[in-house]
């Protein structure tokens, strides 16, 4: 595997394929060839069937798996749709980093949002909490970015099997000029016809990675080589608790109560967001096997690691509602 | 699995024999069909917990629910592990289509999970659309019901061709044979009707776990398969098919000068550099030159690989073209038979055109005839003119193009569609391809009321009559035009008439009399009136000074399709500006009857809009005419 800012790992890519090996594979088509397979076609159709799509780039684990999926499936051709970071400026130092040197080396047109008057008016998930931070630093920031870039199509790596309400999503899911999710009208979704009608100012949210699981992807981008944030890995880092949550200091922008010091525990991430925002666990997976192996016999689902959802009783459903994805 | 937590390299031996045997793990997509209360939702439940994919904090939140919400007095409720949309939640039941995820060391499943009532017969049918296998849940207490035919009917409609006969509740019946037996030998009869080939039954209870992951010891009498043991070992290979090489151009890859791909995903049989094709519906022949992919050219594809083929030869192919081989290529046509199932609320209308897609291809189509509708209950066929929400029909369809097509029963890629109402842009419809029909058995689509909806549907707009009424001068033909020009730049279908062409011609025979005049406006509303029904928007620039005369050009439309716009201007400015010296002449006496001078001007009392034109400039006043059209 290929982890960023990892020297120690063991990176030697595997030369596992072989021509009989390729036959091999082709003949089983195996599960991940499948979901890989799958998740091409959609991408193809939103390229072919929308005039101004985005693919819309988180950087954590997910958005990787997409960005390689789209070289994959427009090769030889760079990819032909641009990709969107929604920054709330409260990302992991690391997360920029680590975007702005993928966008270079994969040639895919970068574009960055921030809510403007959000930072002029200070938000932050310190001073406004962790609902409203969210709200206007990354839905209406969205929001704002796909108006004001005319999107008709937004690439996104959701996968229905993060969160009940997510279970019924479909790969095409229909916005209307609000941008809006109406669970009620959705479109009926048969075989792989997508149906990429709309109206102006109406949009398409496309998740190409809707049948995937989260092993899935952690299999795949073994399989893959592919490049994800080393946060992933369990490293000493700078930490403090706050009710129960592991949270990384990653700037001096943390408040530390009287006497809190940060203590260097040995710990990685589940998912990648704002940093106050984003808990670690505790682990010694320092490699990406050991991370796979430590999920096969892990207990906590991944949106564990999401204060967000704790935050306040507000189903993800109602967010999405919202736009929040 | 378990994994020992070990060192780094032990690690990487364990993922890459776990990534080994991951990788040649199979994909099995499933439907579950029940009725409310079947116990679907607890039998998934049970699967997911016993592949122990539930996390520790869904458990929790589980225990958490089933203590508020649960009907197991507290115990785990299963079934609300796979509840998803707190609106469903309330109501009790699953609405939509909702899809789960497990895997065992053998397989990985994807399972549809679909409500069984008749009103989301359609929900049922977009699960059936991509599972291979279904499993069809019967109450052991109750046995067959009409619910069971109708869920075994869509699946065989779908083409699913495996069933898993999960007769549930054995508890409730003391586990006793002789029930389980009877069902099963009805659902037989039942299953062969509907063409599924295969069917296993299995007694279980979902709410105990007999049968569903490991075998019961409370019926021994019972030597089959547990059900995740069946789901295991069921053998659907879809990749038999007799077909040749085919694939749908999904995407025109051409990065330079120097290559030209055709990027899509094979959806039957295999192809290899060498292979003569044929693009259909054209029929121009070349050779595959290269399977490109991101990880190197290939040696072959099949079916289930995306990829980009390059041919010998430029040629003009696109999106929704199909590449096959040459030896059995698909046939083209663009008449079908075709069973549809209706999803819309509002009724399927023979003769009005939808969108069609298949493949990667959009076309139009309508549907000429309802040969019958089947009752999804009883299979039974019924004479029907429409088609409603949830129904099911056989039909004839014409379409606009050509198509390369497989029957559904052959291939679901080629012989699946959707058909897409074409101003709402919802997906109106499901169809499976049965066969072609040549055009002679087929012109009933002739007979068929081509009505102005119809008409209207096919240009995508709403018609309309916009009448400018005003003095001469007034700027009547200048907004007019104006308004045209925009229509027509958006997309819209437009006419135009006015004095000019319509004095030279039609109404040439007519003079300025007071009749003439009258007769004059009377065939131009006429005209209009056809225009409109035509499904044209139609503007009509005329003095038409008189509301008698304009208010019986209204009475000739629709309410909200005549649109009266009063172009007012100022008598002083309009002889002012007297583009065509009439009022100096009519003041000079040398024409009579001149609206304004010696004849009146009655003012419109409430025109749908009313325009001073004075210092306001002509393409603001046409965007405000634009604004007041419906659908636009
Ligand atoms: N005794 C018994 N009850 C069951 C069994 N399976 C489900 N039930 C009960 O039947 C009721 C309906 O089950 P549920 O899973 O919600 O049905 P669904 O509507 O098909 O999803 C619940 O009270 C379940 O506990 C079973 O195998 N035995």
């Amino acid at each position: 595997m290929n982890l960023a800012a990892t020297p120690d790992d063991s990176a030697q890519p595997r030369h596992r394929s072989s021509p009989e090996a390729d036959l091999k594979a082709l003949a089983a088509s195996s599960h991940l060839k499948r979901l890989e397979a799958e998740s091409i076609y959609i991408m193809r159709e939103v390229a072919a069937e929308f005039s101004n799509p985005v693919l819309l780039y988180s950087v954590g684990k997910d958005s990787s798996v997409l960005l390689h999926l789209m070289q994959k499936a427009f090769h030889p051709a760079p990819p032909p749709i641009p990709m969107l970071h929604v920054d709330t400026t409260w990302k992991f130092r690391e997360m920029i980093a680590f975007r702005d040197r993928r966008a270079k080396e994969t040639g895919c047109r970068l574009l960055v949002h921030t809510n403007r008057e959000g930072l002029e008016q200070g938000v932050g998930p310190f001073t406004h909490g962790a609902a409203v931070h969210t709200d206007i630093m990354k839905t209406q920031a969205l929001k704002q970015a796909l108006a004001q870039y005319k999107f008709d199509a937004a690439i996104g790596g959701a996968r229905r099997d993060e969160e009940k309400s997510r279970a019924k999503e479909r790969v095409f899911s229909f916005r209307n000029a609000q941008q809006r999710w109406d669970p009620k009208s959705q479109r009926p979704e048969l075989w792989s016809l997508y149906n990429a009608r709309i109206h102006k100012g109406e949009s398409v949210r496309a998740f190409p990675l809707s049948n995937w699981t989260e092993l899935d992807i952690w299999l795949y981008i073994y399989r893959e080589n592919i490049e994800v944030p080393s946060l992933y890995l369990a490293r000493e880092r700078p930490v403090v608790e706050r009710d129960g949550r592991l949270i990384m200091v990653d700037d001096e922008r943390m408040p530390l109560a009287p006497g809190e010091v940060p203590q260097m525990r040995k710990v990685r991430f589940r998912t990648l967001g704002c940093y106050p925002l984003t808990a670690a666990i505790e682990s010694q997976a320092d490699t990406l096997p050991a991370v796979i192996q430590e999920m096969l016999v892990a207990r906590t689902s991944e949106r564990q690691g999401r204060v967000i959802d704790h935050d306040v009783g507000a189903s993800m459903e109602k967010k999405k509602q919202e736009g929040y994805f | 699995m378990t994994v020992e937590h070990t060192n780094p390299q032990g690690a990487v031996t364990a993922i890459d024999g776990y990534l080994e045997r991951h990788e040649t793990k199979s994909l099995l997509r499933v439907i579950t069909c029940g009725s409310v209360d079947d116990g679907k939702s607890t039998l998934l439940g049970r699967l997911l917990y016993d592949t122990k994919l539930l996390f520790d904090d869904q458990l929790a939140a589980l225990e958490d629910d089933s203590l508020r919400h649960g009907t197991q007095n507290g115990e785990l409720d299963f079934a609300l592990l796979v509840d998803g949309l707190a609106a469903e939640q309330e109501q009790g039941i699953t609405i939509d289509v909702a899809y789960r995820f497990f895997s065992t060391d053998r397989r990985k499943f994807i399972v549809a999970d679909c409500p069984g009532h008749e009103q989301y017969t359609r929900n049922m049918a977009t699960g059936a659309s991509t599972a291979e296998l279904a499993i069809v849940l019967v109450d052991a207490r109750k046995g067959l019901l009409t619910q069971t035919r109708r869920h075994t009917y869509i699946c065989g409609l779908l083409g699913i061709r495996h069933v898993v006969l999960a007769v549930n509740k054995m508890d409730l019946v003391g586990y006793a044979q002789n029930i389980f037996r009877r069902i099963e030998s009805d659902y037989r009869v039942v299953a062969a009707q509907m063409g599924i080939e295969q069917v296993t039954a299995v007694p279980l209870s979902a709410l105990h776990g007999e049968n569903v992951s490991r075998r019961s010891t409370k019926m021994a009498w019972y030597n089959g398969p547990s059900l995740l043991g069946q789901l295991e070992t069921v053998q659907v290979d879809r990749s038999v098919s007799k077909l040749g090489f085919r694939m749908p151009v999904q995407w025109v890859c051409r990065p330079n000068q120097n290559f030209r791909g055709y990027a899509g995903q094979v959806v039957a049989g295999s192809v290899a550099p060498g292979d003569e094709v044929v693009v259909l519906p054209s029929g121009v022949r070349s050779r595959v030159a290269r399977i490109v992919t991101a990880d190197g050219d290939l040696p072959q594809a099949a079916a289930g690989d995306a990829v980009a083929i390059q041919l010998e030869d430029e040629r003009d192919i696109s999106r929704g073209d199909v590449i096959a081989s040459t030896s059995q290529p698909p046939q083209v046509a663009d008449q079908f038979a075709a069973h549809l199932l209706w999803m819309d609320a509002a009724a399927l209308l023979p003769g009005r055109p939808y969108w069609m897609k298949i493949g990667a291809r959009l076309v139009t189509a309508q549907v000429t005839e309802i040969k019958h509708r089947v009752d999804v209950n009883t299979q039974e066929r019924r004479p029907a003119k429409r088609l409603e929400l949830n129904e099911v029909g056989y039909c004839n369809l014409g379409l606009d193009h050509a198509i390369a097509f497989e029957s559904y029963a052959d291939c679901r890629e080629l012989g699946g569609f959707i058909l897409i109402d074409r101003q709402t842009n919802a997906t109106v419809a499901a169809g499976t391809l049965s066969f072609a029909l040549r055009r002679a058995d087929n012109i009933h689509w002739q007979h068929t009321d081509v009505d102005r909806a119809a008409r209207a549907l096919i240009k995508g707009q709403t018609p309309a009559c916009l009448w400018f009424t005003g003095l001469s001068g007034s700027g009547k033909s200048a907004i007019a035009n104006a308004v045209e020009k925009r229509l027509h730049a958006m997309g819209y279908h437009t006419y135009m008439l006015d004095g000019d062409n319509v004095r030279h011609g039609l109404n040439r025979d007519l003079g300025f009399t007071a009749e003439d005049r009258v007769e004059n406006i009377r065939r131009v509303a006429e005209v209009a009136r056809l225009m409109v029904d035509a499904g044209l928007i139609v503007m009509v620039s005329f003095i038409s000074p008189f509301r008698s005369e304009r208010g019986m050009a209204r009475a000739l439309f629709d309410e909200g399709e005549f649109h009266e716009v009063f172009v007012d201007t100022p008598l002083e400015v309009c002889a002012q500006r007297d583009p065509k010296g009439l009022y100096a002449k009519a003041r000079a006496g040398q024409i009579h009857n001149f609206t304004g001078i010696d004849s009146p001007y009655e003012r419109p009392e409430q025109p749908e809009l009313h325009l001073e034109t004075q210092g306001v400039a002509v393409e603001e006043l046409a965007q405000r005419v634009i604004d007041t059209l419906p659908g636009v």
